[in-house]
């Protein structure tokens, strides 16, 4: 081998940093889905939208009630699943139920290391303990 | 027609995840059998390839002459182009690496006229392939770190800053990243290039091609699964975190578009130590650019050169003085003499 040190050296520096997800996991066993904190049954029973879907397209959701409200002045969403009407605003429809913001939202945003711009302009409520 | 070549074994490749995942039911084989053995092929694979190149023999300095070589002392010489030692080398190398020096200095050719119309060859600076190699390979190391969400736990501060600094234009929700879209702008003038010059075109491989589809490929297929379809993120880091842990956990809520992003970040990774793409390694070991231009001041033995041990020709005398006057051959030392 000619210039074996530096190589090697530099091609175990290269290794190390391409397989830093398992051995920055080294050890654990399982990583769990943040337990998200639902409203209580007496306060509300059902989302405007299934679960899974509002999983996904929450975001989408969201960005479209704001150009809608903002932009064309409409304010009422009539729900997909079973077409009930909801007024369009994350603080009085979404946040009514979902009140703590630390034990809903931030708890997914904070592991998918999403920081949404909702807040720059609203005020999370103080949280009812719902 | 290469070009068609590589863009019909990405979709192909696409299109058996697809299949493979969302009707065929081989979710095992595409989701833990593959990505893992794609790692492996890539890690073992790197690392054999880089000792192979290792063992070749360093060549003789190639003193490429981008500046004044060091001559006397009163001549300035080129101190970062043409280095003498190994302090400035490290900087060449350094400058090479990370601003894509070489690339900086290409040229185009192009067939222009003398002002009395007789046709002549012109050359000219082209910087079109350095801004596009730039911006690709930048966006594509900020996306790579960026994707470090899906395997830490909590997630460092610098990866949640880099996600908040690819987002700071707060367009459209899920916030778009910027680096989304200079990576295709590179990747589209680097494919662009192959189609559009005859030059280019003639010496494109399908290798080339394949290469370029399949990383745009991969580019979008995550740009479909943020902005497009919108995927279950939580639920693909449960899977990502358990695949590094070694204990893998394929959820349900997973839609098969992920499993199409991931299948080809697989085959990247496997075809990756075979590949042209190996450059990421061979960079640093390119003899033009890691070696000083020090062939005038150290004497450089070939290192696979046999052990000679030199002979004088007073020696040589000494062994064969017998027969050299034996055969009439003149001697500096008479034989009386040496008796």
């Amino acid at each position: 081998m000619y210039d074996g040190s530096k190589i090697l050296a530099g091609l175990i520096v290269f290794l190390a940093l391409v397989t830093f997800p398992f051995w920055n996991n080294f050890g654990a066993k399982e990583w769990k889905q943040p337990e998200l904190k639902l409203p209580p049954k007496e306060v509300a029973t059902q989302c405007i939208e299934s679960k899974e879907y509002m999983r996904e397209q929450h975001m989408k959701i969201l960005d479209d009630w704001r150009d809608q409200v903002v932009r064309e002045g409409k304010r009422i969403y009539i729900a997909k699943r079973d077409h009930k009407e909801y007024q369009m605003s994350l603080q009085n429809t979404c946040m009514k139920c979902h009140d703590d913001k630390e034990k809903f939202c931030d708890k997914c945003h904070t592991t998918a290391s999403v920081s949404p711009y909702c807040w720059d302009c609203h005020i999370a409520p103080k949280a009812k303990g719902n | 027609m290469n070009a068609f070549y590589g863009l019909f074994i990405v979709c192909a490749l696409a299109l058996a995840a697809l299949v493979g995942v969302g009707g065929g039911g081989m979710t095992g084989l595409f989701a833990v059998a593959i990505p893992y053995a794609a790692v492996a092929i890539f890690v073992v694979g790197f690392a054999l390839k880089v000792m192979c190149w290792a063992k070749s023999p360093v060549p003789f300095r190639i003193p490429t002459t981008g500046g004044q070589q060091k001559s006397l002392d009163w001549i300035p010489y080129a101190r970062y182009d043409n280095p003498v030692n190994s302090r400035d080398t490290v900087v060449r190398m350094i400058l090479e690496v990370l601003t894509f020096r070489s690339l900086f200095r290409n040229t185009t050719a192009v067939l222009g006229k003398t002002p009395d119309g007789k046709p002549q060859v012109g050359y000219f600076s082209e910087k079109w392939l350095w801004l596009a190699a730039i911006l690709f390979h930048y966006s594509f190391l900020l996306i790579v770190i960026r994707h470090m969400r899906f395997f830490t736990e909590p997630v460092p501060l610098p990866i949640q800053w880099l996600d908040w600094a690819d987002s700071i234009l707060q367009i459209y929700s899920p916030t778009l990243y910027q680096t989304n879209l200079l990576f295709l702008a590179g990747l589209g003038w680097l494919l662009a290039r192959r189609l559009l010059y005859p030059q280019i075109r003639y010496i494109s491989n399908a290798a080339d091609y394949f290469a370029l589809f399949l990383i745009i490929g991969i580019a979008l297929s995550g740009i479909y699964m943020r902005y497009v379809a919108k995927v279950d993120i939580v639920s693909i880091k449960q899977f990502t975190m358990s695949l590094v842990m070694f204990s893998p956990v394929v959820p349900k809520e997973i839609a098969p578009s992920f499993f199409v992003h991931l299948f080809l970040v697989c085959v990247l990774l496997a075809y990756f130590p075979f590949s042209k793409l190996m450059h990421l390694g061979g960079v640093f070991l390119s003899p033009t650019r890691n070696l000083p231009n020090d062939s005038r001041i150290h004497h450089h033995e070939n290192p696979w050169n046999p052990k000679i041990k030199p002979h004088s020709y007073e020696a040589y005398e000494d062994d064969f003085r017998e027969a050299m006057v034996e055969a009439g051959l003149p001697v500096v030392k008479q034989l009386e003499e040496e008796a």
